[in-house]
């Protein structure tokens, strides 16, 4: 039975409906009512995504691909027809599994909200842009052309922008998200101009057109273009490179990571909604969609392998010295990111797809997790002044285990599958880049492992590195910020968040632990995704890997024997030892190392690097322009200069209004004299 | 014997002081008024002469009517004079510059 | 002799009038050159004389002379003028003015070819119809030109109703006489007639009527 518009419909309008109300109504229908309007939206959209993934996998409907909306369409525009601007969806597996996670996780997180933001002033308003961003990346995921997939794109950015800064009294709320933002458009640029080629060169906006038309005899895949006068590139390479960028700043790939560590200014539960589990896959989901034109361009591939490869280990690495320990989860995210860069990478696109997934769930429990800890600490972020937090928080000090397990691999758990599925691909590559590739993603589970243990030993184990006062009416303060309190001053004992804090919790351990067992096989394996990924032959190391597999059980079972659990193992020895058997050694280690320290702590100096050169660069070019565009010529030449042109004309020419009677006699009479000798001259010189 | 040419140069010569007089004169309205006069009698000079000369009586009849209009507008130009002189007690067109730019 | 003799009194009487035209304009009291301007039309009129052009002769003297100048005279007389302060700038406006009245008597005069006018007159058209300057030219007058004859005399009366209201003024606390509203009175706003006993009661004390 196919799937239905309808149904369809509901799934994407019903979020919005409720951010539409929570949003304008807020203060009308009140902190309850808010909630409960958005989360019965996305209640209703997450139950119906369910539905409409057994349909597809198991209920056997087809593909949906329709347009509801015509927006616009331009007509007889030269030699290939017209343009259509439409608003429809493509439903295969790949968005529904999309549909799934996000309405999932998104659920999730208005629960969550209801506890973590109880005190908050802006209860309805944040609500209100969950559900928002909950409308705008199912529209981006269930698009079915390019100009709604911007505009789900866009629209993402500007919640994420509005939710980074959902404090927006605090300046440097203010500054991580405009970060967020404009360097979010520095990699919607390079979107946009793909978006522009692909218009240009394949003739249209539509997926499936665009994608029939990478394969068509009339050869639009060979044509080149010299962007640099005698170097000639395949359009396929640069347009994938173009919408990589775009990929580059929404999943936050070297260079334009740097928005996502500010994120974290913002509420817990979007850093765990939208900078874990959904946005910043946005830019993974939309590389696997488009595999037909990334398979067409080994150059592009290669190009994508060694960014994500880059940011799997180098954004790792700065984890390990963080002490916020949100910051600590943030680059964690980073690297995760790209992990699953790397498989598209290696043209393994349902291996990214399928780390994208299990990695939603345990980086959505992570961040969730820290939130319950932030909570209790009466938000000290600072790991410094935490430890032995698992006597009095024992759920949520069991679900980040779970967590940490499942982001380090451990067999067995959700991360293990995907982790070990990717470095296995990236091994079995011939392409350019992939071997150091797979060295990056060696060293980064060494260094995930590290980096995991090292947060849940500091914040849960050991000695108690904060201290209880006991004020007196000292009400139970609200979940803003008590800056006033010194850094590891309690004003009471920490206790265990309530229970809609540590609902969410459990239900994202569930997936994190069991998720990876029934879909190993099938999605990477077996073809789960069917037509909606595209491998050429030559590139297919996921069926090069199919031919070894053999069922969950025996990958777990092998798994104890490969490198990557040894490294692993070796992580977590080293965690163990340096954190919590010999916390002394870590100061000590890091003192040794001064220079590395120095170098990891400051993030590699990029930031200084952009603040300087980009930040200030533009400033001053505004400024220089403003100055001898604006001021010099606008205003000085144009205006004032034509003013005082006038001016000047009109105070020459006035001197001819002299007042005195004599001298308009005057210019009379030199009137006559030049009319007299032109009669003379007339009359002398004209022919008779 | 008197020729044509006789008249002309006179009534040019009448013409010219006229004009000279117009322009030298920067103290006295009435002096301009009179300048004036001598302009219309060069001219009138000018059309006696031709009227002798073609034998056409239209010349002097046209004196007739300069003469006429001459009147008339002496009349009005001194009045005018009159009462510019009430209002700036003065005739000396160099102070008379209201309209100045 | 008496051939030249027209030709001498026109030289005289063209030297008197560029002369005096000459006076006018340079001399500093301006009834002077009020004075001046007088004898200009006079020798003017002299001058016409020669023409043949008697009636305008005449007519200029009359008209001119004796209207328009004295009109002028008595504006000049009326006037309270401050001579002394008219003199000022002439120094310095003469030597442009006169370079500009030259260049125009030179372009003037080339224009008018001097050597190649040397046309003798003809017999004087008047002499030759039969009748006299005055005669001829009132023939052509009154016929020909009858309409801007009766338009002239409007110009003429136009000036004169234009002359009094641009230089009539109310004088302010000036006592007149309405004659008009004099006649116009009525007893009742001169009289008031009031009802009144023709006696009052006398005193007690029997004053003496």
């Amino acid at each position: 039975m196919p799937l239905s518009k309808t149904i369809l419909l509901v799934i994407v309008l019903a979020p919005l409906f409720g951010a539409i109300v929570a949003g304008l109504f807020g203060r009308q229908i009140g902190r309850v009512g808010a909630h409960t309007i958005t989360i019965a939206g996305v209640a209703t959209s997450c139950a119906l995504s369910f539905y409409v993934l057994y349909q597809l996998v198991w209920g056997g409907a087809p593909v949906f691909n329709q347009n509801v909306y015509e927006w616009f369409h331009i007509g007889n525009i030269g030699p290939h027809a017209d343009i259509s601007a439409n608003i429809g969806f493509l439903i295969d597996r790949l968005t529904a599994m999309m549909m799934v996670v996000v309405t999932f996780v998104s659920l999730m997180v208005h629960v969550y909200t209801i506890g973590y933001m109880a005190d908050d002033p802006g209860y309805q308003r944040f609500f209100s842009y969950i559900a928002l961003f909950t409308f705008s990346m199912l529209m981006l995921v269930m698009s079915n052309n390019f100009l709604q997939l911007f505009f789900g794109w866009e629209a993402v950015g500007l919640v994420s922008y509005l939710l980074i800064g959902f404090w927006y009294t605090r300046p440097t709320a203010i500054f991580a998200n405009l970060k967020a933002f404009i360097v979010n458009r520095v990699g919607d640029f390079g979107f946009l101009l793909g978006i522009g080629g692909v218009l240009f060169w394949f003739h249209s906006l539509d997926y499936a057109q665009v994608f029939a038309n990478t394969l068509s005899p009339m050869g639009y895949s060979a044509k080149t273009i010299e962007l640099f006068a005698g170097h000639p590139w395949h359009i396929t390479t640069v347009i994938c490179i173009c919408l990589f960028i775009g990929a580059m700043g929404k999943s936050a790939q070297v260079p334009l990571h740097v928005w996502l560590p500010d994120s974290m200014e913002g509420p817990t539960p979007i850093s765990a909604l939208i900078h874990a589990a959904t946005m910043v896959t946005a830019g993974i989901f939309m590389v696997a969609r488009m595999s037909p034109l990334f398979e067409l361009s080994d150059t592009a591939l290669s190009f994508v392998l060694i960014i994500g490869a880059t940011t799997a280990l180098f954004t790792g690495l700065i984890g390990i010295v963080q002490n916020d320990i949100k910051r600590v989860v943030a680059y964690s995210t980073l690297s995760q990111l790209g992990y699953m860069t790397v498989a598209l990478g290696v043209s393994a696109y349902a291996g990214g797809v399928y780390h994208l997934m299990t990695h939603a769930f345990f980086k959505a429990l992570l961040f969730l997790g820290a939130g319950s800890v932030i909570i209790a600490m009466h938000h000290e972020q600072d790991m410094r002044y935490m430890g032995g937090l698992k006597k009095y928080m024992p759920i949520t000090w069991i679900t980040m285990w779970i967590g940490s397990l499942a982001l380090a691999g451990a067999p067995g758990f959700a991360g293990f599958f995907s982790k070990d599925a990717i470095i296995e691909a990236v091994g079995e590559s011939h392409r350019f880049g992939s071997g150091y590739a797979y060295f990056c993603v060696m060293i980064g589970v060494f260094v995930t492992a590290l980096y995991s243990f090292r947060l849940l030993y500091m914040t849960f184990h050991g000695k108690e590195r904060f201290v209880v006062e006991t004020h007196h009416g000292h009400g139970h303060g609200a979940h803003d910020d008590h800056g006033h309190h010194q850094p590891g001053h309690l004003a009471h004992a920490p206790h265990e968040s309530p229970w809609v804090v540590t609902v969410p919790l459990i239900l994202l351990a569930i997936p994190s632990i069991f998720v990876g067992w029934p879909t190993i096989g099938p999605m990477l394996f077996e073809g789960w995704f069917g037509s909606s990924i595209r491998v050429a032959e030559a590139n297919n190391v996921l069926g090069e890997l199919a031919s070894k597999f053999h069922g969950p059980l025996v990958m777990v079972l092998h798994g104890f024997a490969q490198p990557p659990f040894w490294i692993a193992v070796t992580g977590f020895a080293v965690a163990t030892y340096v954190w919590l058997l010999n916390p002394g050694i870590a100061d000590k280690a890091a003192s040794a190392l001064r220079p590395v320290y120095n170098l990891l702590y400051n993030k590699y100096w990029i930031d200084e690097l952009y603040q300087t050169v980009f930040a200030r660069g533009g400033v001053a070019l505004g400024r220089g322009l403003w100055r001898g565009g604006d001021v010099a010529v606008i205003d000085g030449i144009a205006i004032d200069g034509s003013t005082a042109l006038v001016s000047r004309v009109a105070a020459t020419v006035r001197w001819l209004q002299s007042g005195y009677l004599y001298h308009y006699a005057f210019a009379m009479i030199l009137g006559l004299i030049a009319l007299l000798g032109g009669v003379w001259w007339v009359v002398n010189h004209a022919a008779s | 014997m008197i020729t044509l040419a006789h008249f002309l140069t006179l009534g040019a010569i009448l013409f010219c002081i006229a004009i000279a007089g117009i322009f030298i004169n920067r103290k006295n309205v009435i002096v301009l008024l009179m300048a004036i006069e001598l302009m219309l009698l060069a001219v009138n000079t000018n059309f006696v002469a031709f009227s002798r000369f073609l034998g056409d009586p239209s010349g002097q009849v046209f004196v007739f009517f300069i003469l006429t209009v001459a009147a008339a507008e002496s009349a009005i130009g001194l009045a005018i004079l009159v009462v510019l002189f009430r209002n700036r007690a003065t005739i000396n067109v160099a102070e008379i510059d209201s309209l100045k730019g | 002799m008496t051939e030249s003799l027209p030709l001498v009194s026109f030289y005289f009487f063209g030297a008197i009038t560029v002369l005096a035209a000459l006076a006018v304009i340079t001399v500093k009291n301006p009834v002077h050159a009020a004075l001046c301007l007088v004898l200009t039309f006079f020798s003017t009129a002299c001058t016409w004389l020669l023409a043949d052009a008697e009636f305008l002769a005449i007519a200029l003297v009359l008209v001119y002379v004796g209207a328009v100048m004295v009109l002028f005279l008595f504006v000049v007389m009326m006037l309270d003028i401050d001579l002394v302060p008219l003199r000022e700038g002439f120094v310095r406006a003469m030597p442009v003015g006169l370079v500009v009245a030259v260049v125009m008597l030179v372009e003037m005069l080339t224009l008018i070819g001097i050597r190649s006018m040397q046309i003798p007159a003809p017999t004087e058209p008047a002499a030759a119809a039969g009748l006299s300057n005055t005669a001829w030219l009132a023939t052509a007058l009154f016929s020909q030109f009858l309409l801007p004859f009766e338009v002239a005399a409007l110009i003429l009366t136009v000036a004169i109703i234009a002359a009094i209201p641009l230089t009539l003024r109310r004088r302010v606390g000036v006592k007149t006489q309405d004659p008009a509203r004099q006649v116009m009175v009525t007893a009742r706003e001169r009289i008031r007639v009031v009802k009144m006993a023709a006696e009052k009661p006398a005193a007690n004390t029997g004053a003496a009527p």
